[in-house]
């Protein structure tokens, strides 16, 4: 079945009874080429290229809940290529070109919208930072501009401007960045990658993996055990979890990030913007409730959910940066667990097991990274090599002084 | 979440900041034939588990001492507190 406007008009003229389920619900077979352990975007995205881009098809998606109930399904839905390193910039250019093409390439209404996104600048120093981090943006054809207080007022005059701790200097814009409705991505990537022949079997945990003198050979689950030639594990948050049933120790600790989301108002912010200083971003869904966040919570957890002082502290940002929000509601708020690395970026490699594959270490921001994380790892699957673009995403970068450190922490995930 | 400071009772988990693995104290020797390994896996790899998890957490705004906290890290429950220095002597780290 094709999506299109045509078929969305005949079916509101005939009351809707010609939709079909968008994927399948098999049972798992004995034995797949390849066996992706979780059914976020990454996975799904995944199984999507392997098929797509190298003709392997046979293949399952094993999800130990529904299909996007993970982090694909908690984020803020923001995208963006304003990354500083090498080790980074043209993965996340090329992940911002896929998304660019998405809707057409797999036929399905992601919302992509390319609203433009607004870091904004405090100080002379903030102002250097974000001057450097534009020029390193237009090098990777990115494409930044540098904003006086002038051109942010005349974007967003409801702002805060003249605050005594942070007054408004101007900002970095990024106008290619913007949000993708989150779930769409999700849906989009299992309808594709199911009409190629791939199996989604959801409701279906992986327990372990049976290795045999150094060789995977498939993975333990609820729903028995299931042969592969190679295993990919792809379950963002629950990496460690996972990767220690092949005896793994990660560079990974895990924390809880939160979201939020007001009622909805009518449109008052048609691009994204972040107050870096004062832990505070937001967008406006399409549906009217501004989305909002800020930093991690900061300790380790596996809860899904945080706590209220951090809420606290996102909301003072909020109402710091634009007071008008005072009188708005916030309807929910929810957590997801991510899989903060050592350095603050990601893991697309082999590992020291025959036919077991890691990818990981998204941290906070890999949704943005879904397209071609999934066409980087399904590269590494089908080809045994690393992309191009995916080279030093590797998972002993750290013995090797390897590390990509966009913000200059150190080995301190909860600060990243 | 409130931590059941040994010395100065409960106090609101907003006046630490969260450094990690209480394993952290366990510094490697610098000597060792594998120093060079055991410092990679010592700054790098964490047990990261769903469940108890011995963590270190800092009172900076309060007295100022390290605290070694075991909590849940499913539940946010939080099960057992002891000075961090406490912990390092039973293990014969210090004088
Ligand atoms: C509140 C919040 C806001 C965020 N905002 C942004 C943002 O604005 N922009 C951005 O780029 N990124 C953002 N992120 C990060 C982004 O959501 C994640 O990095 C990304 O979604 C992780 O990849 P995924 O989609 O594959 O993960 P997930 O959707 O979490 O997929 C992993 C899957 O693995 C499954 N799984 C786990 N264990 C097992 C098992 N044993 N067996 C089988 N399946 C298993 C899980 O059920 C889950 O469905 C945010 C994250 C959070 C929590």
């Amino acid at each position: 079945m094709r999506y299109s406007g045509l078929k969305v008009i005949k079916e509101a003229l005939t009351g809707h009874k010609g939709w079909r389920p968008t994927w399948r619900n098999p049972e798992p077979k004995a034995r797949y080429d390849v066996v992706i352990i979780g059914g976020g975007g990454h996975g799904l995205a995944t199984a999507y290229y392997l098929a797509k881009n190298h003709g392997i098809t046979n293949i399952a998606v094993v999800e130990k809940g529904w299909i996007g109930g993970g982090n694909v399904g908690r984020n803020t839905t923001i995208v963006r290529s304003n990354y500083l390193l090498d080790g980074n910039g043209p993965f996340y250019e090329m992940s911002l070109k896929l998304w660019e093409g998405l809707e057409q390439d797999f036929n399905y209404n992601a919302m992509v919208s390319q609203r433009g996104i607004l870091n904004l600048v405090h100080s002379d120093a903030q102002r250097d930072a974000a001057r450097r981090r534009g020029n390193a943006m237009i090098l990777n054809g990115s494409g930044a501009e540098l904003l006086d207080a002038k051109g942010v007022r005349a974007m967003y005059p409801f702002l805060n401007f003249d605050s005594a701790r942070f007054p408004i200097k101007g900002g970095l814009l990024h106008r290619r960045g913007g949000t993708v409705r989150h779930d769409a991505v999700a849906w989009g990537y299992a309808r594709g990658a199911d009409l190629r022949g791939v199996d989604i079997i959801q409701n279906c945990e992986v327990t372990g993996f049976r290795i045999e003198n150094g060789k995977c050979l498939g993975v333990e689950t609820s729903k028995g055990f299931i042969g592969a030639s190679k295993v990919a594990s792809c379950v963002a948050g629950s990496s460690s979890r996972v990767m220690e049933k092949a005896g793994m120790r990660l560079p990974i600790e895990s924390h809880v990030l939160q979201a939020f989301v007001t009622e909805g108002l009518k449109p008052v912010l048609d691009g994204v913007i972040t107050f870096g200083a004062g832990h505070f971003y937001c967008s406006q869904s399409d549906k009217g409730g501004l989305v909002f966040g800020g930093d991690l919570d900061g300790y380790n957890s596996y809860a899904q959910r945080g706590n209220l002082p951090v809420f606290e502290d996102v909301v003072e940002g909020g109402m710091a940066l634009i007071p008008a929000l005072g009188r708005v509601r916030v309807l929910r708020s929810w957590g997801g667990i991510v899989d903060m690395s050592m350095d603050g970026s990601p893991f697309i490699d082999k590992t020291h097991i025959d036919g077991l594959y890691f990818n990981g270490g998204w941290c906070y921001g890999g949704f943005k990274a879904t397209p071609a994380s999934g066409w980087c790892y399904a590269h590494l699957l089908a080809t045994g090599q690393p992309h191009d673009v995916a080279t030093d995403f590797r998972l002993d970068r750290f013995r090797h002084g390897g590390m990509i450190d966009e913000k200059g922490q150190g080995a301190q995930p909860n600060l990243h | 979440m409130i931590i059941n400071h040994p010395i100065l009772g409960p106090r609101d988990a907003q006046e630490f900041i969260y450094l990690g693995d209480a394993a952290l104290i366990d510094r490697p020797d610098w000597q060792a034939d594998n120093a060079a390994e055991a410092f990679h896996d010592y700054l790098y790899l964490r047990d990261n588990p769903a469940g108890q998890h011995r963590e270190l957490w800092f009172h900076e705004q309060g007295d100022r001492s390290w605290l070694v906290v075991t909590r849940n890290t499913v539940t946010h429950d939080i099960l057992n507190v002891e000075l961090a220095r406490d912990v390092a002597r039973a293990r014969g780290r210090s004088k």
